[in-house]
């Protein structure tokens, strides 16, 4: 797709269903759909008003974040919420509700959205709010690409005034650790951690809390270069092993010899430092990797993240770069909105099907018992059951999809499959027109 | 012919009287035909960013609308704006005069207007191949006719003209096509040779397949060149140096990306006998 005209004149004679794409960054499967059709939407990516006053910027939904930020910060404005990689759309952004560092102070993504526009397989053309049709609103922030096709939206940017954020690295050694920092860093803007999920031991739990805010001295507000390494092949499968893995976070635990470091750092490393070299999932080989990132509410975050911090060090498995996080309790607008005040654990494993898939499952049933749920966004293999048990606003949800559009993530997690009791959700609401 | 007039961004006055003063740029005041094309989008991406004054024409107004709104985001200093189909020659003369005086001048007139067709539609049928000539050739020539007597009398001026390598040898891939860029190559040339000596620069610009919208579905399209890439250079090569003289030089002939010129170069001495069996 091209054109914001271009929908739904895109699906006409399509069989399997569609799903509007932008940059298929999504580590699962939202954001494919077997034997149906993909409609991309990175060619429509004009902006199309912007207020210096206020930061109000109106933009095509397959307008990336790289292309927001080139655009805004030599004006003085940056993302409200930004994630891990730039190289999302606008779009996506919106349809899986996405997070940031600074989630507990600023919400979600879709707390910046103001309006946009969704189009119906049918053609209709809704302005949404939330004053203007509330309930769709509500239904496409998080609704994972299903509710229709966004055309444009509306985001409120933040004032800044450098590039630079001030930033502090410190170590600990264990949960508690790691909840008193949080909570002494209530009023920082961006908290995030790295957590060492290989050791046991007196090193179990062991990581860096990151902490910054956006650097308030005046300082030039250039648009960020090109990145200019990229890996050109993938690795080998054996690359990344238990030995290296463990090396590597051993490494990045140790390489801040101080228990506290402060630094005024870019904004490019600070916020996506995989973005500096293109293709970094090429590390991964062929097979890939899989991620995987539940939230437990506060009464069973601590137990829960014990216990599933335990289970991963006893695989034996490799991941890196796993990231823990508290989020806060600012309400999303979404409907499907994952994030819920608690505590956040992201990780990735290379694929290995026979151990990290029953890892995975193993974790997924953990996050159930302990009243979290898992990450649409980053998941590949939860169960039907599941969802719906982590989502039991589904059904709602369901009212609002556009009964044209699917995704490989929605037929595994819903779908039709024979004698299931949610089997006829569809025949009865056959879709909002 | 409907002229837009209140999609300027400063609706009482046109671009401001040229003055700079000392290193301040002097905003270009530039003519984009076929403005919503991918190639003439990304250029004018571009030109926005660095706050020159764009006069845009297209067929379709929620596509330019679109377009016009994003140029005047990123900063052009004017942005006018014309829905009109140049297959339409009759009304070339007073759509150039109105976008020239929304302008205030004309410093960059890129033509960017300009269809694939469907080949084997094409072999067949004299109108599905005489639509193809007309569009990409005809109407060129006629907006060209009128817009070099302007820069001549006037002596300044850049005329940017999109061909495309297929003009440079015809293959049986895309042949009509070609044909109507091969003309279009051809015209352009000669209109360099009569009107550089009068200070008008014309530019023959010939991109290799690149990744529009025009080329989606195509095969090997995910190969195709990035379509920001290849405005850089356009955009660069329209830029040109100037000269101790004043004068702005730059390229003739803008092969994008440059591979091309040798790719051509290659396919243009390989003796028909042989060509002729081949699959291009």
């Amino acid at each position: 797709m091209h054109w914001q005209g271009d929908f739904p004149r895109a699906i006409d004679g399509v069989h399997h269903g569609a799903l509007a794409v932008g940059m298929g960054r999504s580590y699962g499967d939202v954001c494919l759909l077997n034997q149906g059709t993909l409609l991309q939407t990175t060619s429509m990516d004009r902006l199309l008003d912007f207020d210096p006053a206020t930061g109000l910027l109106t933009a095509e939904a397959g307008v990336t974040l790289a292309q927001i930020l080139d655009f805004a910060v030599p004006r003085g404005y940056f993302l409200p919420v930004s994630p891990g990689t730039k190289y999302v759309t606008l779009g996506g952004a919106i349809a899986n509700d996405i997070h940031g560092k600074n989630h507990h102070v600023a919400g979600t993504f879709g707390c910046h959205v103001t309006q946009f526009e969704l189009v119906r397989s049918d053609g209709t053309r809704l302005h949404c709010s939330p004053m203007e049709n509330p309930d769709f609103f509500a239904s496409t922030i998080g609704g994972m690409g299903l509710t229709g096709v966004l055309t444009w939206a509306q985001l409120r940017l933040k004032p800044i005034v450098s590039r630079l954020i001030d930033y502090q690295g410190i170590q600990f050694h264990g949960i508690d650790e790691f909840l008193d920092l949080t909570r002494q860093a209530q009023h920082i803007e961006y908290t995030v951690s790295w957590v060492d999920v290989n050791s046991t031991g007196k090193n179990f739990c062991r990581g860096i809390f990151m902490q910054g805010d956006h650097s308030q001295l005046p300082a030039p507000l250039e648009r960020s270069a090109k990145p200019k390494l990229a890996l050109p092949f993938e690795f080998p499968g054996f690359a990344l092993n238990g030995f290296t893995v463990s090396a590597f976070n051993a490494l990045f635990f140790n390489k801040q010899m101080k228990k506290r470091v402060s630094a005024l750092q870019d904004y490019e490393p600070f916020f996506y430092p995989l973005d500096k070299v293109l293709h970094w999932n090429r590390m991964y080989g062929k097979r890939g990797l899989l991620q995987f990132q539940y939230a437990i509410p506060w009464e069973y975050a601590r137990e829960g993240t014990v216990a599933i911090l335990q289970e991963v060090a006893k695989s034996g498995l490799a991941s890196f770069l796993a990231v823990l996080k508290a989020f806060g309790d600012v309400p999303s607008p979404g409907l499907m909105s994952f994030p819920t005040p608690g505590i956040t654990l992201a990780l990735d494993f290379p694929i290995k099907p026979e151990k990290s898939f029953a890892l995975f499952d193993r974790l997924a049933e953990m996050t159930r018992e302990f009243g979290g749920r898992l990450y649409p966004a980053k998941d590949a293999r939860m169960t039907a059951p599941q969802f719906r048990s982590f989502y039991p606003q589904w059904e709602r949800f369901a009212r609002y999809k556009d009964p044209a559009l699917t995704s490989s993530f929605w037929e595994r997690v819903v779908g039709n499959p024979v004698g299931d009791p949610y089997g006829d959700v569809f025949a009865a609401t056959g879709g909002v027109r | 012919l409907s002229v837009d007039n209140q999609s300027t961004a400063s609706p009482e006055s046109p671009l401001p009287l040229r003055f700079g003063g000392p290193g301040e740029r002097v905003p270009r005041r530039i003519l984009v035909l076929g403005a919503t094309s991918g190639i003439a989008q990304a250029c004018c991406r571009l030109w926005a960013d660095r706050g020159d004054g764009l006069f845009l024409v297209a067929r379709n107004s929620d596509r330019l609308n679109a377009v016009a709104a994003d140029a005047r985001t990123r900063g052009a200093s004017y942005v006018g704006t014309a829905v009109a189909d140049l297959e339409d020659t009759a009304a070339h003369p007073e759509l150039l005069a109105h976008s020239i005086n929304s302008l205030g001048g004309l410093d960059v007139a890129l033509f960017a207007h300009g269809v694939l067709g469907d080949q084997s539609e094409a072999e067949h049928s004299f109108a599905a191949a005489g639509a193809i000539l007309h569009n990409n050739l005809y109407s060129v020539v006629s907006l060209l006719t009128w817009l070099a007597n302007y820069c001549a009398q006037r002596h300044s001026g850049t005329l940017a003209v999109l061909s495309s390598v297929a003009g440079d040898r015809g293959r049986k891939s895309n042949y009509v096509y070609g044909a109507s860029k091969a003309g279009l190559t051809a015209f352009v040339d000669g209109l360099r040779n009569r009107i550089d000596r009068e200070g008008v620069r014309v530019m023959t610009i010939k991109p290799g397949p690149v990744k529009t919208a025009m080329t989606q579905g195509m095969k090997g399209s995910g190969k195709f060149a990035d379509v920001d890439a290849v405005a850089a250079t356009i955009v660069k090569a329209i830029d040109g140096k100037k000269g101790r003289n004043g004068m702005i030089s730059g390229p003739d002939v803008v092969y994008v990306p440059a591979i091309w010129r040798v790719i051509m170069g290659v396919i243009q001495i390989i003796p028909d006998r042989m060509f002729k069996k081949m699959n291009l």
